[in-house]
């Protein structure tokens, strides 16, 4: 993924990057293609993959909503604990 | 109060679980009861503007709490849990499930996992939460775009590929 955030790439420059085959690396592509994850750009009979960028932000936003939930959270049990401590002393 | 508390937050969607670390500058005792009895809870466990109401909670091993989060308009989501497990300020285990207001839960649920330790006056909570579809967990966030439910899915299920490699 990071790989392809940096520049459009084909299955087979992929796969030289990591110990696997055209294969294996184009059925990943594959699956990320229909979760539209990965975008295919056709150059003549080569095929380019790009990465959505938009669609992993969306996954980030989803992620950090979840997340700032449980800060909010946190923060109010923060001051829940800080006023018994002071009611107690 | 200038240390730093911890908070770690991170999601592992093949084994569709968050894990959740925070830390609290109070002692053991105090924070197990923050979260263990009912008019503790719901002072802080909604977050705002949403607030907490417990109908009842019988924390013990078997026993239940029926609470809603009440949102600003009014409008109530209730959630029931069972506790499966307790072993007194160092864990807890429930299992979550969303609830009507007639008690009935909507399955697949969660399973909640909370340990408790405390150092130097500063208590650390793990919570480990398993859900049995993500889907679920989706529904815990107001108003996100619908359909995208269905690339996570998606991507869980790559990530699950992914991972058997």
């Amino acid at each position: 993924m990071a790989l392809i955030a940096l520049q459009a790439m084909t299955p087979n420059a992929i796969a030289e990057n990591f110990n696997t085959t055209r294969q294996a690396v184009s059925k990943h592509l594959r699956i990320l293609t229909e979760c539209e994850l990965v975008k295919q750009e056709y150059q003549g009979r080569k095929i380019y993959y790009s990465l959505e960028i938009e669609k992993m932000k969306e996954i980030d936003k989803w992620l950090s909503q979840f997340r700032k939930i449980w800060q909010t959270r946190f923060n109010q049990l923060d001051k829940v604990l800080s006023t018994i401590k002071k009611q107690k002393k | 109060m200038t240390k730093e508390l911890l908070f770690d937050f991170t999601v592992d969607k093949a084994a569709k679980t968050v894990y959740i670390t925070r830390e609290f500058d109070a002692g053991l005792s105090l924070v197990w009861d923050a979260f263990t009895k009912q008019e503790l809870l719901d002072q802080w466990v909604a977050p705002a503007p949403y607030v907490a109401k417990t109908k009842y909670m019988n924390f013990e091993v078997g026993g239940k709490r029926f609470y809603a989060m009440v949102g600003p308009d009014g409008q109530e989501a209730w959630s029931i849990q069972k506790y499966t497990s307790i072993t007194p300020k160092t864990n807890f285990k429930l299992f979550n499930a969303f609830a009507d207001k007639d008690e009935n839960p909507q399955l697949p649920g969660s399973e909640w996992d909370y340990n408790f330790s405390e150092q130097n006056g500063i208590t650390t909570v793990s919570i480990t939460i398993y859900n049995e579809s993500f889907e679920r967990m989706e529904r815990l966030l107001e108003g996100f775009k619908e359909g995208f439910t269905a690339t996570l899915k998606n991507l869980e299920n790559l990530l699950a590929t992914l991972s058997q490699k």
